[in-house]
């Protein structure tokens, strides 16, 4: 009685690097996502929805009770959007959390690591298809911004610049997300825990209030947090009002800070991920 | 003989629990294999193992002639997986879901596109293919969840308990499909809970308890360890039942077992009809009224229920043997 011996396998499968293939996959994987928003417009629309509240809010309602320093409510204005970019960014990594933890809880996780495919491509499929909706969420913010009073001062390279920085940060941070979904049992626990992190570091931060406003012991933790910097980045690149509390490395270096941050969560999050997508259920 | 599937000395634990405890599997290449145990034997993470998704904690299984630990790549290229829940993206539409499997088992889109409309054609899902999976019943998903499974053309097919709430049509349905790919040459090792899939499906059939292997063979092969036609008597009276028993011990084959609360009596015997000519003489001659009799063929359940002391259906008796006799005792 013997083995099977190992026939040729499949001539499609052959000769391309893995590379090649991680792409390919990976497009195959984010158009999955992509028909998916297509289907369920809500999805978008109400991803939309909150940032255009929060500008609507903040622009007209608790704006005037923040002081930027001089252009009373129009200097807010300009203030805020970078800070609601940011936000927004940070906010739609929930959604990948529970859209990875409910891929994971269903058998279509299964099928995918039965497939000759490169595993990694699952979840860079998932993070391209979430960083196409970024972009134009930002873009459709951009213009609510522009609508209240917000304007772009800067020439086209910074402000070209600052939404490369947007992408990129978008990108780098789905990676956690991605992370955290691949830890959660169901759909309804990624959903409290996928938001639950991005609390504190949404709102401990520059977004809607100058740090000077905040108590002391706050401040270090806000200065140095990967959102203020994000949004402090923008402001100079944009020439939007950037109240400062002093000389400090983060607001003295906020673009390269940012690149920095979104290098490291990259680096981190994105080896991690794949190894826990992996190992998960084996 | 040729083996498409051979795993030996497979264990794996979860924590305390044993889900595998070292178990021998071979699948003759193009072959049905039916995996048979009830919730918890091990069925599923045995399929997962051989599938790549899951790495065992010892032993070694080749698939298609790959090893599954160290060339899963290959082994994915060769293999088809259909679990136990549609592995297919509800949002998307059958056609969808399939090219989008097909290009991720790396068929170059025109084949993808091909392939997916011949496997629509097979599984009478034409009418469906653009329609979104939401719409579709649960048969109709299993079917594209099968087809899913196919696009690859594999030459070993894992079936995970593929017709588990199904209904009795669509459950008909789904062995002819598996019926038609196993004369096409493809090799299926199949897991299920129904014993009447495994016979009517299964080439030879390993038959599963606590991650045990406690029987293999063919589904007459087991039978026979059970002896066998046997003979049913349904009694008026329960008072009646032990005293029938007695009586009719002389044409059996075997010492006979009762179960009281539905007063029934079962003899093991050798020539059936005859028997059963005596039996009714015997009991009437005795007065004892009967209210049903009938010659029962011996089914996998019978070669369960003798392996283990317990039946196969559902997880109580599965966890609490005792339980799970019935009320059935043996007498001599």
């Amino acid at each position: 009685m013997s083995t099977l011996t190992p026939q040729s396998v499949k001539e499609s499968t052959a000769p391309r690097p893995r590379l090649g293939w991680l792409i390919t996959d990976s497009i195959a994987v984010s158009r999955r996502h992509l028909l998916k928003i297509t289907r369920v417009p809500e999805s978008l629309f109400f991803a939309l929805i909150q940032p255009v509240m929060f500008v609507l809010l903040f622009a007209f309602v608790f704006g005037g009770a923040i002081d930027v320093g001089p252009g009373g409510a129009q200097a807010y204005r300009e203030y805020l959007i970078p800070g609601i970019l940011a936000q927004t960014v940070m906010f739609a990594v929930a959604g990948i959390t529970v859209g990875i933890t409910e891929d994971a809880s269903k058998g279509i996780m299964d099928r995918f690591r039965s497939l000759p495919m490169r595993p990694g491509a699952v979840l860079t499929g998932h993070t391209l298809a979430s960083l196409l909706q970024n972009i134009l969420v930002i873009g459709i913010l951009s213009i609510t911004g522009l609508a209240v009073g917000w304007r772009i001062h800067n020439g086209f390279s910074d402000a070209a610049l600052a939404y490369l920085m947007f992408a990129s940060f978008a990108y780098a941070i789905t990676w956690v997300g991605a992370w955290i979904g691949l830890h959660m049992p169901n759909s309804e626990v990624a959903g409290t825990a996928g938001l639950a992190w991005i609390f504190p570091f949404t709102f401990a931060s520059n977004i809607f209030t100058p740090v000077a406003t905040m108590p002391g012991w706050l401040q270090p933790f806000v200065l140095w947090n990967p959102v203020s910097c994000l949004a402090l980045a923008a402001r100079k690149l944009f020439g939007n009002p950037t109240p400062l509390l002093g000389d400090s490395f983060p607001e003295r270096y906020p673009v390269q800070l940012s690149f920095a941050y979104c290098f490291l969560l990259l680096a981190t999050f994105a080896p991690l991920a794949v190894r826990a997508f992996k190992t998960r259920n084996k | 003989m040729t083996l498409a599937i051979k795993a030996s000395g497979l264990a794996k634990a979860y924590g305390d629990v044993i889900a595998l405890n070292g178990i021998d599997i071979e699948v003759e290449q193009g072959t049905v294999l039916g995996l048979l145990g009830p919730n918890g034997s091990g069925k599923t993470t045995t399929v997962r193992i051989l599938a790549t998704l899951l790495q065992a904690d010892s032993g070694s299984a080749r698939v298609g002639g790959f090893d599954v630990a160290t060339q899963a790549d290959e082994v994915r290229s060769v293999i088809g997986l259909t679990g136990q829940y549609a592995a297919v993206d509800e949002y998307l539409t059958g056609r969808e879901n399939l090219e989008l499997f097909g290009r991720l088992f790396h068929l170059s889109k025109f084949d993808a596109a091909k392939r997916a409309t011949e496997l629509f054609d097979r599984f009478d899902l034409s009418d469906a293919a653009d329609r979104g999976i939401k719409g579709y019943s649960g048969g109709m998903r299993r079917r594209l969840d099968l087809a899913a499974s196919l696009i690859g053309r594999p030459n070993v097919l894992f079936l995970d308990e593929p017709t588990t709430g199904l209904d009795p049509r669509s459950r008909q349905g789904m062995w002819a499909v598996i019926e038609d790919l196993v004369s096409e040459g493809t090799t299926v090792l199949l897991t299920t809970q129904y014993l009447e899939e495994a016979d009517q499906l299964a080439d030879r059939i390993v038959v599963l308890d606590h991650g045990n292997v406690i029987a293999k063979g063919t589904s007459n092969e087991l039978k026979s360890q059970v002896g066998g036609d046997r003979i049913e008597i349904v009694v008026e009276s329960a008072a009646d039942v032990a005293k029938a028993a007695d009586l009719i011990q002389e044409f059996g084959s075997a010492p006979a077992t009762t179960e009281e609360v539905t007063k029934t009596v079962l003899l093991p015997v050798a020539g059936g009809s005859t028997a059963i000519v005596n039996i009714v003489r015997k009991l009437d001659e005795n007065k004892i009224a009967i209210a049903d009799i009938a010659l029962r063929r011996p089914t996998l359940d019978d070669v369960f229920l003798s392996l283990t002391g317990h039946v196969t259906e559902g997880n109580e008796e599965s966890s609490a043997p005792a339980k799970g006799r019935r009320g059935r005792k043996g007498r001599s």
